[in-house]
């Protein structure tokens, strides 16, 4: 295929900045053809996706598939609970029995970091990662990205908050990797018990200061936040969460700036923001709903669409 | 593989003798009468005998590990006690330590017997650790002194550490009363919570769930002051942290009846490793930062830690496929060991005698067997070794059951040409 440097999309770690580039421009020639009466295009008419979610989802999953049909793609769905994984048929089965079935690429979601490499080694079809448990969800990044494009034009010097739960988000890890790559500053605010060790490695700062961070920043992306994971409370309250990192109407309107509010959902109105936040001028949380669809027709056109001319380049 | 019975009577000549009970080491002879050391020195006059030309190769002691999981009974499918041997007998050990963790597990007079008598008809010296508790349930101890008759060398109840401080007390001054070691899992599980992997740079990068340092050593610092309490005899397996290595170093300075073993995979790999997401190299304890694996090697070669075992821990092809999270946690050992451990620590200024010592006198001291194995009618129990070979880990190296070993493929320095146990050589060349 040639344009991008690799064959998957497992993160965007080790993702040259010159392919996020070209992921994005894509991404916006591909937006206008959202806008289109007929939002269609025969760039994968031929090729099979299937869509492998081992984890539930809504958002993620409808927004491939539109992806994949707006190219004009075969798609088939495969979703399973990650309870019945560890019993019924083997990872290694799964993969091979849908491999065999000729197709073309697999989109996965999947509970375990690692996930989708651990898949390369079993299919030779074009392997997309759309969040591997705790680790990546490098179209979640793209998408991010692109939306901050288009509303400030550029990602160089860019400065961008990354609020909550940063321990169990891939989201933040592949807004971390891209945002970085791209040369914009990244600030990291949550509570200490959900900032994993030695991130600031990754070339971020870490700030416990609410308040001081969004006077600093263009943009924050705030995540979901939960009291509770797999019985660990890693926060006392939601009230409390809220006082200290809750994106409140007041802490907003006490700002005297304009502050780009970003969310990649499912959002928990009232807890880790506002309602009236999220529905102001504002929040650009709908359009990275859009670049969503936008930024996943442009990695399956470059992975899938493109002359594949691959291997020997 | 080729395994013959041993002559009546045989010298093995042009060789370099290792004593690593008596730490010498020479040009010399050794003979062998019906399976027992004869005689060892450096030239022996003896009329009529077989000779055997050992080329030029170091012979010791075969190894001694104290840490090895053979699944029998329960899961055969993944080793049974005849395969565990060729494995160990693949890597130089010609006795081994079986750990009580099986199904059901080694925790009765009973199961402790049916594992010393098959053990008497295997092409190695094969011991039975019995469990602290019933069920490994941390709770009741066991009948010891009844395991202790009928076989077992020390107890544990590996892979799931004593919580109840309490039990460990009870255990450690129970067991003074026969002289066995007590070898606890340190690990507080609670810290460790869902982990994966080591906690540090690597797990932040994978997104895989980290298993912080000190969840070792807390457990560590508990049972040696238990241990200095009681005057019971501890012993820390598979040491991983330099925050344990400390631990240790001050509690043997304080006099306390204590010992501990490292793995060749924590002398070897850091959790840099990871990167691959192999779950090979999931284990528990989990592999460590390079700080840790320094130290380690600091440990090992000033004896703060006493001696290396294995852990040998096999597991199935399909469960080790599984996604990183799902696979069990435990790497094969045996056959890689000698050539890792070399390979590590002949960069760091020890001696071949040096490491040898850490396989054959210290664990078999640990364990209370006796270790000069050159001693006059002491049964024959040989290793010979081709220290400076460098060759390449492979799958047709392994004898286990299992394959799971993050070795393969990695050059290591030393190999096992053939060893002498229970009566026969066993040579892999």
């Amino acid at each position: 295929m040639g344009s991008l440097k690799n064959r998957h999309l497992l993160g965007l770690e080790g993702i040259p900045s010159e392919d996020i580039q070209t992921l994005i421009d894509t991404a916006f020639t591909f937006r206008e053809v959202l806008d289109r009466p007929i939002k269609k295009v025969p760039t994968l008419q031929g090729k099979t996706i299937v869509n492998l979610f081992f984890e539930a989802s809504t958002r993620t999953r409808i927004s491939f598939e539109l992806a994949q049909k707006r190219l004009s793609a075969d798609t088939v769905n495969f979703s399973a609970s990650s309870s019945s994984l560890k019993k019924g048929e083997s990872f290694k089965d799964t993969a091979q029995n849908i491999e065999a079935m000729k197709i073309d690429g697999i989109v996965m979601r999947h509970p375990v970091p690692g996930a989708p490499l651990h898949l390369t080694k079993f299919v030779d079809a074009v392997v997309i990662n759309a969040g591997d448990g705790t680790h990546e969800h490098p179209t979640q990044g793209l998408l991010d990205m692109m939306s901050l494009v288009e509303t400030f034009d550029k990602l160089d010097g860019l400065k961008i908050a990354i609020l909550g739960d940063i321990s169990h988000s891939r989201v933040a890890m592949s807004n971390i990797i891209g945002l970085k790559t791209m040369g914009a500053e990244v600030t990291l605010c949550g509570p200490p018990t959900l900032i994993p060790v030695n991130i600031d490695e990754l070339g971020v700062n870490v700030s416990y200061n609410l308040d001081e961070v969004l006077k600093w920043a263009d943009a924050v992306n705030i995540l979901r936040i939960q009291r509770e994971r797999q019985g660990v409370h890693y926060i006392p309250s939601i009230r409390e969460y809220r006082s200290l990192y809750g994106i409140t109407r007041e802490r907003v309107e006490a700002l005297d700036k304009e502050l780009t509010i970003m969310h990649p959902g499912p959002m928990n109105r009232g807890v880790e923001i506002d309602s009236d936040v999220a529905d102001s001028d504002n929040a650009i949380i709908l359009d990275q709903v859009l670049n969503g669809v936008a930024i996943r027709m442009s990695v399956l056109f470059h992975l899938l669409g493109e002359k594949q001319e691959k291997g020997e380049a | 593989m080729k395994t013959k019975q041993l002559p009546k009577s045989v010298k093995i000549t042009n060789c370099t003798i290792l004593d690593p009970f008596a730490e010498k080491e020479f040009a010399g002879e050794i003979l062998l009468k019906n399976g027992k050391i004869n005689d060892v020195g450096k030239s022996i006059s003896a009329d009529g005998v077989d000779e055997l030309d050992a080329n030029g190769a170091v012979v010791t002691h075969g190894f001694c590990d104290i840490h090895a999981h053979f699944r029998e009974p329960g899961r055969e499918d993944k080793e049974t006690l005849v395969t565990g041997s060729r494995a160990a007998l693949a890597g130089g050990f010609t006795t081994v330590c079986v750990m009580p963790n099986t199904n059901p597990p080694l925790d009765s007079p009973e199961s402790i017997r049916f594992i010393a008598e098959k053990a008497e008809d295997l092409s190695i010296q094969l011991y039975p650790i019995g469990a602290v508790t019933v069920g490994q349930n941390g709770k009741e101890m066991t009948e010891m002194g009844e395991m202790v008759k009928a076989g077992a060398v020390a107890f544990s109840d590996d892979g799931i550490p004593i919580i109840d401080g309490e039990v460990m007390r009870l255990a450690l001054e129970y067991s003074t009363q026969f002289d066995v070691p007590i070898i606890n899992h340190a690990e507080d599980v609670d810290l460790r919570g869902s982990g994966q992997m080591n906690e540090g740079r690597w797990s932040t990068r994978l997104g895989l769930a980290g298993i912080p340092d000190v969840s070792e050593s807390i457990m560590v610092e508990r049972d040696l002051q238990v241990a200095g309490f009681t005057g019971g005899r501890i012993h820390v397996p598979h040491v991983s942290t330099e925050k344990s290595v400390h631990a240790i170093r001050r509690a043997k300075e304080n006099g306390v009846n204590i010992s501990a073993e490292v793995t060749p995979h924590h002398l070897y790999f850091d959790d840099s490793a990871l990167q691959t997401y192999d779950t090979n190299l999931k284990v528990a304890p989990p592999i460590r930062s390079e700080a840790d694996r320094e130290a380690m090697i600091g440990a090992i070669s000033d004896g703060t830690v006493n001696c290396i075992a294995t852990d040998h821990a096999p597991h199935t092809v399909e469960e080790k496929e599984s996604p990183f999270e799902y696979a069990p946690c435990g790497m094969i050992g045996l056959e890689s060991a000698f050539g890792a451990v070399w390979k590590m620590l002949s960069d760091k200024k020890m001696s071949l005698l040096d490491v040898v010592r850490k396989l054959t006198v210290m664990p078999r001291q640990i364990i209370g067997f006796d270790s000069d194995l050159f001693a006059k009618g002491a049964e024959a129990e040989l290793v010979f070794l081709n220290p400076d070979q460098e060759w390449t880990f492979g799958l047709e190296h392994i004898r286990s059951k299992s394959r799971n070993s993050p070795f393969v493929g990695e050059m290591l320095k030393g190999q096992v040409v053939s060893v002498v146990s229970r009566g026969q050589i066993i040579s892999f060349k």
